[in-house]
């Protein structure tokens, strides 16, 4: 299988990344190459195989259902570009 | 007075227990050299002088208490994948500009809760994508090492390169670094340096930046086996923050070395001579095979069928669980913001800046995969084709294989900027090609120098373990290394 530009612009979108129209034409080729070398495995026979989730047999531990952290607005916005009153602020999303 | 930065981990430890040296006079050694070599080397992303000084003082005080840890006072270099408390974290990408995170890894913690001291920042591929160390926003690192006679720069290898290249090039005592295809082993071959990527679970993964979640592992960097077992016994631990992370004891790995590997049988996968593989690479393995045998180990040939797959199945795996993880770089919670018409635009904008294109590429290809219609053609077959991978280990092992013996990498160090490399990224990939097996199944892998080539250039071998017996691979990493030494560069920076 390979993409063309259209399907390389459609998954930039999924993505959410800004492509030119050039950037596009690069992209498209260099992720053809990368589709073509990964085509091999379809010759594998994967009747009866299941599909990997986890390298080891383990069960996920769990933890009571309790609050055991918190209270840390300063810390979880500390970073972020804009805030306001220990909230992310964002372009305006609905109108 | 001798040069204190030449002391291994094991030799400095001994000498501040001794009081010989201090804490403060080893780290200012390396202070020194980081400051007149980076700019040459360009391994360090951050060098972090004031808290260097301060945890050495502090080491110091706990040296005259008797109290010191198993690492008191010894200085370390850490992946700037690592969150480290209030200093630049940002996985060697724009998109992280300015990051400074409010909490410390789980793996760093314990390494300055027995001691350590932290030099700074290395440099890496951006977000562990790489392994030449040239998609870093910050430049390519230079390999310590040069051909005889060349003064052309070489790679230190990825996505780990600022690691190996600091500890080859006597930058730090030892790093930490992670592997999720062949970022430890591949650069510790390339600078003659010792990489172990141990089992899948063996250290916790809170606070390393996610690249592919289910192969990420952490582990040390170091200038020889003794070091490499010193650091991981630290690094290693259960966290409840990280249910992926084993509820297993911690061996004291250094017990093992100088065991005999008497009797032990040796897989040599007869999947691994690949076409193309420079004889300089088949000679190091059978030299490698020859040593074993005269220490007194079994040698027998296996098969592990599925091998040439598991480099594609990792470029389905790792870009489809990378374009999940990276989804969180938005613009909104840290880092880059690029401003647009709308948030759709806003989001769109930062990343475009924010990324470079190996990283673009691997996200799209993973979103790619992961859409409908495509999930099952390509990701579902991946998961399915990994099970197989991971069952010929596990045959390999059922038929009584204690350990694997392999070249680290189809080749020595190339050059920085390498032409056939840059236009064609499966190129770049199959430097990974006898690595990423040990990924795909979780295994631990351990990449110990074993000779130079013809130009004088660093080539590593390979030992593949069991799952947690990581203890077998430093015993018989160790019997190479008695056997082949250790290695060093010549001072040209």
């Amino acid at each position: 299988m390979s993409v063309d530009l259209d399907t390389v612009k459609r998954v930039a979108r999924l993505s959410r990344i800004a492509v030119s129209e050039q950037e596009a034409a690069v992209m498209a080729d260099k992720i053809n190459s990368i589709l073509g070398f990964v085509e091999q495995l379809n010759e594998v026979d994967v009747t009866g195989v299941e599909p990997m989730t986890s390298v080891l047999p383990m069960d996920m531990r769990k933890r009571a259902d309790e609050v055991s952290d918190g209270n840390k607005a300063d810390d979880v916005v500390a970073n972020a570009p804009a805030t306001e009153e220990n909230f992310f602020l964002v372009p305006k999303v609905v109108e | 007075m001798t040069d204190l930065t030449r002391l291994t981990i094991s030799q400095a430890r001994q000498k501040l227990r001794d009081k010989e040296i201090s804490a403060t006079e080893l780290t200012d050694a390396y202070l020194g050299v980081i400051d007149a070599a980076n700019d040459k080397l360009n391994a360090y992303v951050a060098v972090t002088h004031d808290k260097a000084r301060d945890m050495a003082r502090a080491s110091d005080a706990r040296l005259a208490a008797g109290q010191g840890g198993a690492l008191e006072g010894i200085p370390l270099g850490v992946k700037d994948l690592f969150a480290t408390e209030g200093v630049h974290t940002q996985a060697c990408s724009h998109v992280l500009d300015g990051f400074r995170p409010r909490y410390e890894s789980t793996v760093t913690a314990n390494l300055w809760a027995d001691g350590a001291v932290m030099l700074g920042k290395l440099n890496m591929d951006e977000f562990a994508m790489g392994s030449s160390n040239e998609t870093s926003y910050y430049g390519p690192v230079k390999n310590p090492w040069r051909a005889k006679g060349s003064d052309a720069d070489l790679v230190p290898g990825g996505s780990s390169g600022g690691s190996a290249a600091a500890v080859s090039a006597f930058l730090c005592a030892g790093a930490t670094a992670t592997d999720t295809g062949g970022s430890i082993r591949q650069p510790a071959a390339f600078t003659g340096t010792v990489g172990i990527k141990p089992t899948y679970g063996r250290c916790s993964r809170w606070g390393i930046v996610a690249y592919a979640s289910s192969l990420d592992q952490a582990g040390p960097i170091a200038r020889d086996v003794r070091d490499a077992a010193i650091l991981l016994k630290s690094m290693a631990s259960v966290d409840v923050k990280d249910t992926t992370s084993v509820d297993l004891p911690v061996p004291d790995y250094e017990a093992a070395l100088g065991q005999s590997v008497k009797g032990m049988k040796v897989g040599i996968p007869r999947e691994y001579r690949v076409e193309g593989m420079p004889q300089e690479v088949e000679a190091l393995w059978q030299q490698g095979i020859a040593w074993l045998k005269e220490a007194g180990a079994e040698i027998v040939d296996i098969s592990l069928p599925h091998t040439k797959y598991a480099l594609p199945t990792y470029y389905i795996i790792s870009p489809a669980e990378a374009s999940s993880n990276l989804a969180r770089y938005d613009g909104v919670r840290y880092g880059l913001r690029v401003p647009g018409k709308d948030i759709v635009e806003m989001y769109e904008n930062t990343r475009a800046a924010g990324f470079g294109d190996e990283v673009k590429r691997r996200i799209m290809v993973g979103t790619y995969v992961l859409s409908a219609g495509y999930y099952d053609a390509y990701y579902l077959q991946a998961q399915k084709v990994r099970t197989l991978i991971k069952k010929d280990f596990d045959d390999a092992f059922a038929a009584g294989v204690d350990v694997i013996l392999t070249p680290a990498t189809p080749s020595a160090a190339f050059g920085i900027a390498d032409k056939e490399m840059s236009s064609d990224p499966v190129k770049m990939y199959l430097n990974d090609i006898f690595t990423v097996t040990v990924n795909m199944a979780g295994l631990p892998g351990i990449s110990v120098p074993a000779g130079l080539n013809d130009q004088g250039l660093p080539l590593g071998l390979q030992l593949i373990g069991r799952p947690f017996d990581e203890e077998t691979l430093f015993r018989t990493a160790h019997v190479v290394e008695q056997a082949a030494g250790t290695f060093q560069p010549q001072k040209w920076w």
